[in-house]
């Protein structure tokens, strides 16, 4: 597809409020539990292992069954068919069989008249589970070599001799902290019987098609007599992706077993321990670098905790991979990525799928090595950058579409980077408590689902007679704006408002075996299906006008007041009844796959990536040197979205990711007790930025120039996740803030989350 | 008669047969199908859940809070008036508040925006505690996953403010007005259980009841029993809802301090504390979000005994004085003497916390305030610090340096006093006293901070203290924008 900017008609580009806006703010905006609830329904509540690693010896449930309000308690041994509720790897159970793996996990569910009567009754279980070692953190897990797949190496060059050869060479280590999702809403189904045993789920899901199979392979029924369906979640962030399977099992097994429809609604507390969170890393690296900070030679050593099962960790643990290069050629490098697997709940896809953790490794050691010259550490970035004959990353994709050196050129000039250098310096002279720091990184994304098949997408369009449009594609709406950006685009191709599109919930029996909404995909994906399905219907009509009234195909024009037919203006509606009169069907499907993409994972060599997102913020914050506090002062930021489907949805999505990113390496601490319980399992105790945590000054710009160089859906690029890698401008910032403080040369081993504990850590090593 | 009524817009909602404990979010999301408010945290923490309640007082004034239903118990709405999301507008009649949210693209997943409308619309009728609070403040007890925030706060500066006409709801309100102590029975399905709720009008009307029921749990704010509730599942026998004992909640201010009642609400307590100091203003600025101190009171805050309550150590720095009151007995006693260990405290069955007196400071008083938490604002202390320094000249007369976060309850650092008194204001005098510190603490570690950093810190705030004093600028909260 070419650049379809000369025949837009309006609707795409403009910055159009979210098409549930008013919804929203009115109350009207229809979540799983907002559905009026049947008579006969049913609350449910799952019993949890209290213990990390254990062999269950016999569980005791029926004080549970006679606790007032209970109907029916069910465990694995109810299960039709599989007991799993994996993505890939078919080792997540949906309640636990013989052996427990970490806190939390579901052992049964009641199912009772209330859910305060399911909760209740669901801890009254006896259970005699004999506890066995846990391995609850990374260290652990990697003394006894416990691994969810085998360690995995990228490397190109001999970093050995180029650490050897380099003028300079640096060692060192980082923390950084995993994160919860905190989505606002929590997880939740809610399933209902249907004839001949189906089954329909509303289910808060990224992922339909995965909840309808994981379903109907539980209850050993085909996918075609499961419906999964969800019209919008309150937040998503890669927590529904994988999760909510566990949550649609239970709702459907107990609807299947008792006939009535079933609701399990997670309560916060349970929900934070029992789903999983972005993976934690331990990062180690060795680099060795010349006079200018030029790096020469680098080794990097990745140790995650995935926790018990391997849910996406493989695709998550690579992206880290993929990421550590970030906008810079590391001539020679060696990565090695470590899997570990640990009595903890499973961890899952979080925005940037560990492209964060692998991007936060980079940027740290570039920190380290300007605090070891002493150079202005944009400076080292610079001389770093991807460039002409420098321009392949460590996995062999040629870097087709570096504008970072662009971005982070504008962003230095726009946000005055030099001069605050100096009045920072001038700053930190003049206190003896308070110290600033000022860093400007850049963010370089790769885009598409590095598991190259799911890069696939449908949809389904229709028109009605009397000249509305309804718009159904597979993916789903979390807040990102998705149904909006992809109703413009629909709205466009038939030049007609956009209220005149009405977009309705994604449905497994509308648009079939779909991909998760995730990998920042679902507007690249689904906007091209829809676009496809607009356009085959669009010639259609043309097809149909020039019939009609015998005019030339070119006189067939869809314009923003009608549609020109050999010189009459037709009014769309009218088109639409003529044609349906004229026998036309007015309903198609699209499909969309990304070209050019395969990726060799067993040598981690290839082109996983259709294109690169780009972006750079910088920072400036303060600490207090005795406390440890600090607050983010001003951030600018700007960003490359191609051109904008929808500008104002985008600057929503960077800057929340900003701030979201911000809070994961900042106030957002993810703590397990040394037994595997989480301690960090509610708001009052994990905290995420507040609107008095956004920095006081926020100038965050659209990149003008930019364009996407492959031809995707009207040279956009993909917005939701890359955002989220700026706020590693505010670790930077900090680090270089404790860096000064310290007065000393060298990087100060400061870790993530950066809290006020760790800075005083940082500060006193 | 055990029914419970309140106003829902300008419809009367009676309701019978009430569980004493069962929480407005349920109610309205389960049985009045207003589901526009939404469950978020089912803590207080989040605000996805934010009403406005309506209190009529004897002025014939109504007064807006913005409250979590969430940890609202039903008894505590009896002779409220409530407005909720769906009380604004609808798509196409949108209220300003909804409007300008619309316009600045305030929602992306949508599911805490009725709360962040409820919080706007509610500064936009300068609900308690939002008159001269900067935006961010009201929001502060607001949680957006989504947005990072720019685009709420920009949806709220184009909010105009306006006045509510409140007279239908002040005649309404009156209508529903009560003289007498509403009690009730509730048979719990449940527990099997009968009951008993108890909610009266004066504070001897509570005295009384409590002689009579001395087992009986005082429920105030509900922002910590709530959770009892919704989080333990536990199930609370007798309770007595102390929210609209109209006389515990007064204040008398004076040159010789402020005398402040236990039912007296943080919203109401700020400006006359911060008054005593600036610092006890900004101390309760950052406790919980504006819908956790629209709520709970100083009494309760004091009375539950928490290890990292707020108020007390600020208050035992001071030299604050509590009143209990048993019967008509009442005793008064140092504010420290009341917490004796971890879960104990210094209140016989039967007896209430009345009042507190806080001196007010004299012109010889230095004081410094600090809570130190991993996020400013709606955050639990991971350590607080509050020191009052009396001076004679240059040299320390008497000092009161009381700790949260640091020990099983709120305590004074008698060594690291001992440390300063008799000496000269000095970074020498301040360096002995933060050495004296690990002599007085053997703090815990847990979530919000190691044993380590809690000593670390509690001993550089009192650094922080003599470096404030030479002029250095100690805070990040004290810097201006860039």
């Amino acid at each position: 597809m070419s650049d379809r900017d000369p025949g837009l008609t309006g609707a795409v580009r403009a910055p159009l409020p979210h098409d549930s806006a008013e919804a929203h703010v009115s109350g009207g905006a229809l979540y799983a539990d907002d559905l009026a609830e049947a008579s006969d329904l049913l609350h449910l509540a799952f019993g949890q292992s209290p213990v990390a690693h254990g062999t269950i010896r016999a569980i005791d449930l029926s004080a549970v069954r006679a606790a007032p309000g209970v109907v029916a308690v069910f465990t694995a041994a109810d299960i039709p068919g599989h007991n799993d509720v994996s993505p890939v790897a078919g080792d997540d159970r949906l309640f636990a069989d013989g052996e427990v793996v970490c806190v939390g996990q579901a052992l049964f569910v009641v199912a009772a008249t209330s859910a305060t009567a399911a909760r209740r009754a669901a801890r009254l279980a006896t259970l005699d589970i004999k506890q066995r070692p846990a391995f609850v953190t990374i260290a652990q897990a990697r003394e006894a070599g416990s691994l969810i797949e085998a360690t995995q190496r990228m490397a190109r060059g001999d970093a050995d001799a180029a650490l050897e050869r380099a003028p300079h060479r640096l060692t060192g280590s980082l923390e950084l902290g995993g994160q919860e999702h905190f989505y606002l809403e929590g997880q939740v189904a809610l399933a209902t019987p249907g004839e001949d045993g189906q089954v329909h789920i509303l289910s808060s899901t990224q992922h339909p098609s995965e909840v309808q199979h994981l379903v109907a392979e539980m209850l050993e029924i085909s996918h075609a007599d499961v419906t999964v369906e969800v019209r919008r979640m309150g937040g998503g962030f890669g927590g529904k992706e994988t999760q909510p399977a566990l949550f649609a099992a239970a709702a459907a097994l107990v609807a299947a077993k008792t006939g009535r429809p079933a609701k399990i609604r997670a309560d916060r507390d349970d929900d934070m321990v029992m789903t999983g969170k972005r993976h934690d890393f331990l990062i180690s690296y060795e680099v060795g670098f010349d006079d200018d900070g030029r790096i020469e030679g680098l080794r990097l050593d990745l140790a995650s905790r995935c926790g018990a099962t391997t849910d996406l960790s493989p695709a998550i643990n690579d992206r880290a991979m993929f990421h550590t290069d970030n906008c810079y050629w590391l001539a020679a490098v060696e990565i090695v990525s470590h899997r570990l697997k640990t009595h903890t709940v499973s961890n899952t896809a979080f925005r940037g799928f560990g492209g964060p953790q692998g991007m936060v490794a980079i940027e740290r050691v570039i920190d380290a090595v300007a605090l070891h010259l002493g150079r202005d550490a944009l400076a080292v970035r610079q001389v770093n950058l991807y460039g002409a004959g420098r321009n392949v990353t460590p996995y062999g994709m040629t870097v087709e579409d570096n504008v970072a050196p662009a971005i982070i050129a504008e962003l230095a000039e726009s946000g005055r980077y030099a001069e605050r250098q100096v009045a920072v310096a001038a700053f930190n002279a003049r206190h003896r408590v308070l110290k600033k720091g000022l860093a400007l990184t850049p963010v370089k994304f790769g885009i598409s689902f590095t598991t190259t098949h799911l890069n696939q997408a449908g949809a389904l369009v229709h028109l009605y007679t009397d000249g509305s449009i309804q718009l159904n594609h597979g993916g789903t709406e979390m807040g990102q704006g998705l149904h909006t950006k992809v109703a413009q685009i629909v709205a466009d191709v038939f030049a007609v408002p956009f209220d005149k599109v009405r977009i309705t919930s994604t449905r497994t029996d509308k648009v079939p075996n779909t991909s998760a909404t995730a990998a920042s995909s679902g507007a690249d994906l689904n906007g091209m299906a829809a676009y496809n399905a607009a356009q085959t219907i669009r010639e259609r009509l043309i097809a149909f006008a020039t019939r009609w009234r015998q005019v030339p195909e070119d006189t067939v024009r869809f314009a923003r007041e009608g549609v020109w037919v050999g010189g009459d203006l037709v009014p769309f509606a009218t088109l639409c009844r003529q044609a349906h009169i004229g026998r036309v069907s007015l309903s198609s499907t699209g499909y969309y796959a990304t070209p050019g993409i395969e990726y060799d994972r067993a040598a981690h060599r290839g082109r996983p990536f259709y294109y690169f997102a780009y972006g750079a913020a910088l920072a400036e914050v303060v600490i207090d040197t005795l406390t440890g506090e600090h607050r983010v002062l001003a951030v600018d930021i700007l960003h490359d979205v191609g051109r904008s489907l929808n500008p104002a949805i985008d600057l929503g999505q960077i800057e929340g990711g900003f701030i979201q990113g911000m809070g994961w390496l900042t106030t957002e601490e993810v703590v397990y007790d040394d037994a595997g319980r989480l301690l960090s399992h509610a708001p009052s105790t994990y905290k995420i930025p507040t609107a008095n945590d956004r920095p006081p000054r926020m100038d965050v710009r659209l990149w003008q120039p930019g364009r996407n160089v492959e031809p995707t859906i009207h040279r956009s690029k993909a917005v939701g996740e890359p955002p989220f890698m700026l706020a590693i401008s505010v670790l930077s910032a900090l680090t270089h803030a404790v860096a000064a403080a310290r007065g000393e040369a060298g990087c100060p081993a400061l870790d993530a989350p950066a809290t006020p504990e760790r800075i005083l850590a940082a500060l006193a090593r | 008669m055990s029914e419970v009524r309140f106003l829902l817009d300008d419809a009367v909602v009676e309701l019978r047969d009430v569980d004493p404990t069962g929480t407005l979010l349920d109610l309205l999301r389960y049985r009045l199908r207003r589901i526009g408010t939404k469950e978020g945290c089912a803590e207080g923490d989040c605000g996805a859940c934010t009403v406005l309640v309506g209190t009529l007082d004897d002025q014939d004034q109504v007064h807006w809070r913005a409250v979590n239903a969430c940890i609202l118990f039903l008894p505590m709405l009896d002779g409220k008036a409530l407005l909720t999301v769906e009380s604004l507008g609808k798509p196409g009649a949108l209220h300003p508040a909804q409007r300008a949210m619309v316009d600045h693209h305030g929602s992306q997943c949508g599911f805490c925006t009725p709360g962040f409308v409820m919080s706007l619309y509610g500064r936009s009728i300068g609900a308690c505690g939002t008159k001269g609070k900067s935006v961010g403040d009201v929001l502060a007890g607001n949680l957006c996953r989504c947005t990072g925030y720019g685009s709420i706060l920009a949806a709220a500066e184009a909010i105009p403010a306006g006045e509510r006409d409140d007279h239908a709801t002040v005649v309404a309100l009156t209508g529903l007005r009560r003289t007498e102590t509403l009690s009730g029975r509730y048979a719990d399905p449940l527990s099997g259980s009968i009951r008993h709720w108890h909610r009266p009008l004066s504070t001897d009307d509570l005295a009384e009841l409590l002689t009579a029921h001395p087992d009986a749990r005082l429920i105030a704010g509900a922002t910590d029993v709530g959770l009892w509730v919704t989080k333990q599942h536990r199930v609370l026998e007798t309770m007595i809802f102390v929210g609209d004992v109209a006389d515990l909640a007064t204040m008398n201010e004076t040159d010789d301090g402020l005398r402040m009642g236990a039912g007296l609400r943080y919203v109401d307590a700020a400006e006359p504390l911060g008054r005593l100091h600036p610092d006890l203003g900004e101390l309760v600025r950052r406790i919980g979000g504006p819908q956790v101190r629209n709520a709970g009171t100083i009494g309760g805050n004091i009375a539950n005994g928490s290890p990292i309550g707020d108020t007390p150590p600020a208050l035992i720095a001071l030299g604050a004085t509590l009143t209990l009151r048993c019967g008509d007995e009442r005793r008064t006693l140092p504010l420290e003497d009341y917490f004796i260990a971890y879960g104990h405290q210094d209140r016989q069955p039967g007896e209430f916390v009345e009042s507190l007196f806080v001196p007010r400071p004299t012109s010889t008083t230095r004081i410094a305030i600090t809570k130190l938490s991993k996020r400013f604002d709606s955050d639990i202390s991971a350590v607080l610090g509050a020191f009052a320094i009396d001076l004679d000249g240059d040299t320390v007369r008497s000092a009161r340096l009381a700790f949260g976060g640091m020990a099983a309850t709120p305590k004074r650092a008698t060594n690291a006093e001992q440390a300063l008194v008799g000496q000269p204001w000095s970074e020498a005098t301040f360096e002995a006293a933060a050495m004296a510190l690990h002599d007085d603490f053997k703090p815990l570690t847990d979530v919000r901070g190691s044993s380590g950093y809690r000593l670390t810190v509690a001993a550089n705030l009192l650094r922080r203290m003599w470096l404030a004093g030479t002029g250095e600028t100690v805070s990040v909260l004290e810097l201006a924008d860039v």
